[in-house]
């Protein structure tokens, strides 16, 4: 497998990120650079979709549950030709393809309309047990945030998952650490997560976020494991590419100024 | 004395019924299969039963993301939890999305009865009809409410439907041609009009009776759709009768009668009495004399006709 290739992709995600975000003038920096080679990875490599054809019938869905990290996913989408890249510039700004949280009928590629705390991996449970009814073999990926992780219908579609075995449905969870009010431990603490997983009867693999062999073999892990749904928590740093943004919870909900957005390009090194 | 059915038992009818026919109709129930009359369908069809257990934001979640996968959604529970405790689901997921998804509740209202005031809600058709999109439906007896039920069954798009727990009189036949979005004339008159939605329609018969006999003749309007709202038949009682009078099972602010002082105000300015929940939360008691103490009889009705005309 030629890592590089994907490291490669996503500074080039993560350029777009800072891009967008900066022309925006707002937006969620932090919690997209932590998942930009979890999503790159999903988009490039592990995921059945089609940008020519982006509703075939058997292709496979991700729920950002996590919905205000819609510039990752916007990035991914349009690098990986479901739009011009040229929109991503268009962020937030009235009349935008792209809203500030992702919304299924504005953006070719976004399979559910996002924002709201917790409801993704509800939605992910709904779409799952659809296609096993279905008889479909697509599969559902849902990215949570680990403050997320801290509403309630989180951990009812938890246990529903398990209850109906939805093996065709993969949780990632972006463990950065950080909400907004600072870290998960001293506002809300949720670990250990892999432990609360297990004990709700999922799968559970541990990875490093940012590393593509472990990555991929999660994911081809988790595809291949049956009777359970699987949960990757995926360590992570918040801001990762940009020096001045890792481990920041200053940059949960806040766009660079020009300056910064250089900065942060120039350290990124990748493309637009 | 008229033959009598819950609007509940309608449902479960209703879902076998369609079941049959609509395979792309699953049914989710979050542990009230047997007081919602879900498990009707169950028997039938185990295979598009989800019970999700006490978990009604889950659920909804869930509601939708089935529909957007491209089933028929039928998610039930009691009308308090639905639409208060996952209001916020139900908006973002069901409502924002347009997902197919039939948010078909029970036990609404102060009918409910011995389980008191947690299990009373007055504030679901105000909170659904804010929702844009959102199509709210309150039958007011079991052969409306089946008409009604499948109606919105085969109709694209989120919609509300309240149902009741008691038994209530059968109201009609046949030969009643029952429409959403279509106020239904159930009795004429010149005098005044009331307009009811769900059971207290069965009390603005009774009233019209009463009233006739000291020379009010009282028109009947059944306004079983509160969203979208049948401005024609509002603005035709306003210009005909002059005087409105609302009923309804719920709470007095924003409900049926928000919904129909909203075209009176802009389109057809006539004095207006509203009967329902007055603003205040309910108890224990056997539905009959809850709906006393709290003001939703046929009295109340007369009572409040008497006040707007002469």
């Amino acid at each position: 497998m030629d890592y590089k290739k994907f490291e490669e992709i996503a500074a080039d995600v993560r350029v777009a990120i800072i891009k967008a975000v900066h022309s925006a003038g707002s937006g969620h920096p932090g919690g997209s650079l932590s998942a930009a080679d979890l999503v790159t990875a999903l988009y490039f490599h592990e995921m059945n979709i089609d940008p020519k054809d982006c509703k075939k019938p058997d292709r496979d869905k991700f729920i950002l549950s996590k919905g205000h990290a819609a510039p990752v996913q916007y990035a991914a989408l349009a690098l990986r030709g479901f739009f011009p890249k040229e929109k991503l510039l268009t962020l937030r700004k009235i009349g935008s393809d792209l809203q500030g949280h992702p919304d299924m009928y504005k953006t070719p590629g976004v399979e559910m309309s996002t924002g709201s705390l917790g409801q993704g991996i509800s939605i992910s449970v709904g779409m799952a047990i659809a296609n096993k009814l279905d008889g479909k073999d697509g599969r559902i990926y849902t990215l949570l945030g680990d403050g997320e992780l801290q509403e309630g219908i989180v951990w009812e579609a938890i246990m529903a998952a398990a209850h109906y075995k939805l093996d065709n449905l993969l949780a990632i969870v972006d463990w950065n650490g950080l909400q907004i009010d600072g870290k998960n431990e001293d506002i809300m603490g949720v670990d250990p997560i892999d432990e609360k997983f297990k004990a709700f009867g999922w799968n559970v693999i541990s990875i490093d976020g940012h590393n593509f062999a472990e990555i991929f073999d999660a994911y081809k892990a988790a595809r291949e494991y049956k009777g359970k749904p699987t949960v990757i928590v995926a360590k992570t740093h918040k801001g990762m590419g940009v020096s001045f943004m890792k481990d920041q919870a200053g940059w949960h909900g806040k766009a660079p100024n020009d300056e910064e957005a250089e900065k942060a390009i120039q350290e990124i090194g990748g493309k637009f | 004395m008229a033959e009598k059915m819950a609007t509940r038992k309608a449902y479960g009818e209703t879902l076998q019924e369609v079941g049959a026919v609509n395979k792309e109709l699953v049914v989710l129930d979050a542990d009230l299969s047997k007081s919602t009359m879900t498990a009707e369908f169950q028997k039938l069809y185990p295979e598009r039963f989800f019970n999700m257990g006490i978990s009604e934001q889950n659920m909804y979640g869930v509601a939708a993301g089935m529909a957007l996968s491209g089933k028929t959604v039928c998610a039930s529970t009691f009308a308090m939890f639905a639409t208060g405790r996952a209001f916020e689901i139900i908006r973002n997921t069901i409502g924002h999305t347009g997902a197919n998804v039939k948010v078909c509740a029970t036990h609404a209202g102060i009918t409910v009865g011995e389980d008191g005031a947690t299990h009373q809600t007055f504030e679901d058709i105000a909170l659904m009809r804010t929702i844009p999109g959102m199509t709210v439906i309150n039958p007011g007896d079991g052969a409306s409410a089946k008409a009604l039920l499948k109606q919105a069954i085969d109709m694209h798009g989120p919609a509300y439907i309240r149902l009741g727990r008691a038994a209530v009189p059968v109201i009609y036949g046949e030969n009643d041609d029952i429409k959403i979005g279509k106020g239904h004339l159930v009795r004429d008159g010149k005098d005044v009009t009331v307009i009811a939605t769900g059971i207290m329609v069965n009390e603005a018969v009774m009233a019209a009776e009463e009233l006739s006999a000291v020379g009010i003749d009282c028109r009947i309007v059944d306004m079983h759709t509160i969203k979208p709202i049948d401005k024609d038949i509002i603005m035709k009682a306003a210009a005909e009768t002059g005087a409105i009078v609302t009923a309804e099972e719920h709470s007095v602010i924003g409900g049926l009668g928000g919904a129909i002082a909203e075209v009176v105000v802009k389109k057809c300015p006539v004095k207006m009495a509203m009967v329902g929940q007055n603003d205040t939360f309910g108890e224990s008691g056997n539905p009959e004399s809850l709906k006393a103490k709290y003001g939703m009889t046929k009295d109340d009705i007369i009572t409040a006709v008497k006040s707007i005309i002469g």
